[in-house]
């Protein structure tokens, strides 16, 4: 890729949603809202495709690197089908007076602020820019979250405001330290916020500040990515919002949050004076693992069943980028992106039965293969997918880190091999009483198309079965970059 | 300027670090939202006094932006929100005043032993500064683990934010982008919590968070 | 050196003298002051010395019950009281008393004085003076380890608990500067202060209710000049917290020892200007807050004890703070 200097690509993926937040904050009309919200990733998708192939050089305020490129790639192309998604999804929302026009005009605007946000963070060269933009994205899915305006819904919001507010709150105060440890050798003011700054002196930042740093840093973004045990406010703000937000929390902003993670473990890993900052990383992870797993038997809402499964997988990978390694590295990547589609896919499925069935109890759903054949296979290999079993990608990412770790970790190894299974187990059990069995009275017809999840699932599934080489060397070369 | 300088920095960290404990101790609302707005007065005071003998002027701004916005603005509307609401004016800390004092003492001596001997490389005043925001902004975390009621845990929220922005005046040379976006965190936390009071009231008719524990309770299930 | 203890022992009666005198004065003012801000004319300024004289005239009446405690107890509060104030440097250090002007014998005097009163009260029979002792030592149960942990920092601060050494290490040689630990003491000594000597929030010295009485219940039986004794003492143990808080917390103009008459006459003043200061603080202090319910002197005495803590802790961890 030629280093082109202008920095065209990057303000354009930036100001697409920027424009198109206030855009349809303006617009009353929702068809047309949804509409627009549709072209608005799809233009975002282009820039970032325009992005890839004219990466500018890095300033003060903005980067670009191999690690951020593909998640930006990532993060366009969830979104974009996500608001395909979206358009169909609130439209029987409405219908079934859920919605109403006015909450549907707030919801594009924030879709697409959100997106904005969440590119900003990855795109950050800045330390209080990534900051602003983590901030930010909380907040506009705080707004979503308590869209539907129920009892639950306020609940999970404000507990949702109120964890994370938190975190980023710590998360300050990391970058606060971090500047601190910096200023010494950069200088005052911005020069020592700058990520490619303090990547380049490093090795020569005082330990004991940015051992005390990273703790804040992890806590704080640790949060935002679901990490046990400051994960409580996930599962409610999965199971209250719109699916919709539910996909993009999951898909998008826990690996942004992980992204913001693993630059500071980046910092900390070129410094080699530190505690090593993987030990904590992979023993939060596993611990957060463990109890997901466990905690997915007794769920009964479906939305929140695949929450957990999500914390389960975040768990995973910040177990995985905290073994370390090449081959550990290159699973926690592979892992990222395709839990990223498998895990939109499964919301996108999860939306649609909630829809057609009316219900979002898992125990009150069966017979999906029977009443909606293309929905109900679609919700099994999902929910294959995302239980590691092969053809799909998942299993390849989970079969490279348990064998890594295994060799060099044993002990943690197995529990985590352990966690897995347990996850397994109910995964399949609950989707075998959703889509087998006697098909339900009274469902209906589905309104959203089915597109987008198979298009997800379909990517899922060709990766599992040949990774296209310069996608491969690509996660090599991230994985080196990361340690 | 040297030793005074140094001094009057400590001491407006110090008062702070004492409103903090005031916060923790108070049990009525309206004795709360007075003990925030002191908190956030003499916030402006040290981060004028920071600007004073760093020599950095857009301090000036953010001293300008706690006394506006925090000490006066948002003390008037959590008020008024109180007065409109009707809402209950005991505020009792969930632990008893007591304990939670007593935790409150064990939170600053962490965090002056967190801070102090780890950051030896830096100007000592920077560091006492620096343990003196951390034990703000623990002291304002275990004010919102506390207290039941909603707007207590706003005002713990915002004292935390307190925290935040006297360890950012502390640190010599942090750029404005940190400083307005703590305001804006203030600014749009404001919005958020407003819009939630008045959802939470209408659905609950009251902000005592023990309701929503109910809610949640009921809605779960296993 | 005989010249300067002759002066010493001079300026230690001067003093002794002087707490006497102006002790009523600084309750008189702060009555006033209260008066005035609550919207009173108010008694006149020099009314304490009105009613001490006219107690001092009177015939005491003692209950049949009561034993030659009761008697004695007001004569030896108020020598404990009056030369625990005299002890405490107001306009100079240079005092014959000094080497035994310590923090801790002035709590050990304290002691003493309300020992006495607590079991007077006892002796006299009644259930007032009951409850008025047993909560007097319930305060005294928090406030004493309050006291005790500001002479604490004190004493890690400036490596000593006499007051003279106090004064001098303040303000004499390179000083110590505004400290985050010593504003912690001074608030937690203000507290213990408050709690001491019974003002609002701890105990309203105006109150005529006997159940919400602490200290005036303990007087209620004494009458004639045992009563003034013990009003007196009660004037020299407020006058003794003021300037015990003026000398370590205010030690400015202080004079030291071998200062000329001019460094007495400022010391003098800047006593006169502490104590006025002082006054109008407390009486507004007083007209803005309300009297707490005496299960909430447990946190408020706590509070002062944890903040005295605080401090001491802060010293612990950084020379700087």
């Amino acid at each position: 890729m030629t280093q082109e200097p202008t920095l065209g690509p990057a303000l354009a993926i930036l100001l697409v949603p920027a424009l198109a937040a206030l855009g349809l904050a303006l617009v009353p009309a929702w068809r047309l809202a949804a509409r627009l919200n549709v072209v608005a990733s799809g233009l975002t998708l282009a820039s970032a495709a325009w992005l890839a192939a004219a990466p500018p050089a890095p300033t003060p305020l903005l980067l670009v690197d191999d690690f951020n490129l593909y998640l930006v790639l990532l993060t366009a192309f969830v979104g974009f089908t996500t608001s395909l998604f979206s358009a169909g999804y609130v439209a029987h929302e409405l219908e079934d007076g859920r919605l109403t026009p006015r909450s549907l005009r707030f919801y594009h605007a924030m879709f697409q602020a959100f997106m904005l946000a969440m590119l900003l963070a990855l795109l950050a060269n800045n330390l209080g820019l990534l900051w602003v933009a983590v901030e930010g994205a909380t907040l506009t899915t705080v707004l979503m979250v308590s869209l539907y305006r129920t009892a639950a819904a306020i609940e999970a919001a404000w507990k949702y405001f109120i964890l994370c507010g938190v975190g980023i709150a710590l998360a300050l105060f990391g970058t606060i330290l971090m500047y601190l440890s910096a200023q010494p050798l950069l200088g005052g003011g911005a020069a020592a916020m700058t990520w490619t700054a303090l990547l380049a002196v490093a090795p020569r930042i005082d330990p004991g500040v940015l051992d005390l740093a990273f703790v804040f840093l992890l806590v704080g973004y640790g949060t935002k990515v679901g990490l046990a045990p400051l994960n409580g406010w996930l599962p409610d703000a999965h199971a209250e919002g719109p699916t919709p937000i539910s996909g993009v929390l999951s898909g998008l902003l826990l690996n942004v949050a992980l992204y913001a993670v693993l630059r500071f473990k980046m910092l900390m890993g070129a410094n080699g004076q530190v505690l090593p900052p993987g030990t904590l990383m992979a023993a939060m992870g596993l611990a957060t693992l463990l109890l997901a797993a466990f905690m997915l038997h007794r769920r009964r809402d479906m939305k929140r069943f695949f929450a957990y499964s999500s914390i389960e997988h975040m768990g995973l990978m910040a177990f995985a980028f905290g073994i370390g390694g090449p081959v550990a590295n290159f699973a926690g990547l592979l892992h990222m992106t395709l839990h990223s589609l498998t895990k939109s896919a499964i919301f996108f499925a999860v939306g649609h039965v909630a829809q057609a069935a009316g219900t979002q109890r898992m125990d009150r759903v069966t017979g999906l293969t029977a009443s909606h054949p293309a929905l109900g296979w679609a919700l099994v290999a999902g929910v294959a997918a995302i239980a590691g079993l092969p053809p799909f990608g998942l299993f390849m990412s989970e079969f490279l880190l348990v064998t890594s770790a295994f060799a060099t970790h044993l002990v943690p190894a197995s529990l985590l091999a352990l966690g897995l299974l347990v996850g397994f187990a109910a995964l399949v059990a609950r989707v075998q009483g959703m889509a087998f069995g006697p098909p339900m009275e009274g469902v209906r017809e589905l309104r959203a198309p089915l597109a987008p999840l198979y298009a997800h699932l379909a990517l899922v599934l060709v990766a599992g079965v040949w990774l296209p080489p310069p996608l491969a060397a690509w996660f090599q070369s991230v994985a080196g970059m990361l340690g | 300027m040297g030793e005074i300088g140094y001094d009057t920095a400590h001491l407006l960290g110090a008062l702070v670090l004492l409103t903090s404990f005031a916060l923790l101790s108070q049990r009525r609302l309206s004795a709360l939202i007075s003990a925030f707005a002191l908190q956030s007065a003499l916030l402006a005071a040290a981060a004028a006094w920071q600007g004073l003998i760093q020599d950095s002027p857009h301090l000036f701004v953010t001293a300008a932006i706690a006394l506006l916005l925090k000490a006066v603005a948002i003390p008037l509307a959590l008020r008024r929100v109180m007065e409109r609401f009707g809402i209950q004016r005991a505020a009792e800390p969930a632990l008893g005043v007591g304990p939670t004092l007593v935790a409150g003492v064990s939170l600053v001596t962490l965090s002056l032993l967190l801070v102090i001997p780890t950051t030896a490389a830096s100007a000592a005043l920077t560091r006492e500064d620096l343990a003196l925001a951390l034990s703000v902004v623990l002291l304002g975390l275990l004010m919102m683990i506390t207290r039941r009621n909603a707007i207590g845990q706003v005002v713990g929220f915002m004292s935390l934010e307190n925290g935040l922005i006297l360890a950012a005046v502390g640190v010599k040379g942090m750029p404005l982008v940190v400083e307005m976006s703590v305001a804006f965190a203030v600014m749009v936390a404001f919005i958020i919590f407003g819009i939630f009071f008045f959802q939470i009231r209408e659905r609950f008719d009251s902000l005592d968070l023990r309701r929503l524990d109910d809610v949640h309770a009921e809605e779960e299930g296993p | 050196m005989i010249l300067q203890g002759l002066l010493s022992t001079l300026y230690q009666v001067a003093q002794m003298a002087l707490v006497l005198a102006l002790a009523p004065l600084l309750t008189g003012l702060v009555r006033a002051a209260k008066a005035r801000l609550a919207g009173r004319r108010g008694p006149p300024l020099l009314q304490p010395y009105a009613n001490l004289a006219k107690l001092m005239r009177k015939e005491p009446v003692v209950a049949h019950e009561a034993s030659w405690l009761f008697r004695a107890a007001p004569y030896i509060v108020f020598a404990t009281v009056w030369v625990a104030a005299g002890l405490v440097p107001t306009f100079t250090t240079a005092l014959a008393l000094a080497p035994v002007a310590d923090l801790i014998v002035l709590v050990a005097m304290l002691g003493v004085a309300r020992f006495f009163t607590a079991l007077a009260a006892l002796d006299a029979g009644t259930p007032f003076g009951g409850i008025g002792a047993s909560r007097e030592t319930f305060i005294a149960a928090l406030a004493e380890p309050a006291m005790l942990m500001v002479i604490f920092t004190l004493a890690i601060l400036l490596r000593t608990t006499s007051l003279a050494g106090i004064v001098d290490g303040i303000v004499g040689g390179e000083g110590v500067g505004l400290r985050v630990s010593l504003a912690l003491g001074l608030v937690s000594l203000v507290m213990v202060a408050i709690a001491e000597t019974g003002r609002i929030p701890v105990d309203n010295p105006a109150t005529h209710l006997e159940l919400t009485m602490v200290h005036e219940a303990m007087v209620l039986e004494y009458s004639g000049r045992h009563l003034a004794l013990m009003e007196a003492a009660g004037m020299l143990r407020l006058f003794l917290f003021v300037a015990l808080i003026a000398c370590v917390f205010a030690p400015f103009g202080i004079a030291q020892p071998g200062d000329g008459p001019l460094a007495l006459l400022a010391g003098l003043l800047g006593f006169a200007a502490k104590m006025g200061a002082a006054a109008l603080l407390l009486a507004g202090f007083e007209t803005s807050v309300a009297k707490m319910r005496v299960f909430r002197l447990g946190e408020f005495l706590g509070t002062a004890l944890l903040l005295g803590l605080l401090a001491a802790i802060f010293l612990f961890v950084s020379t700087g703070l």
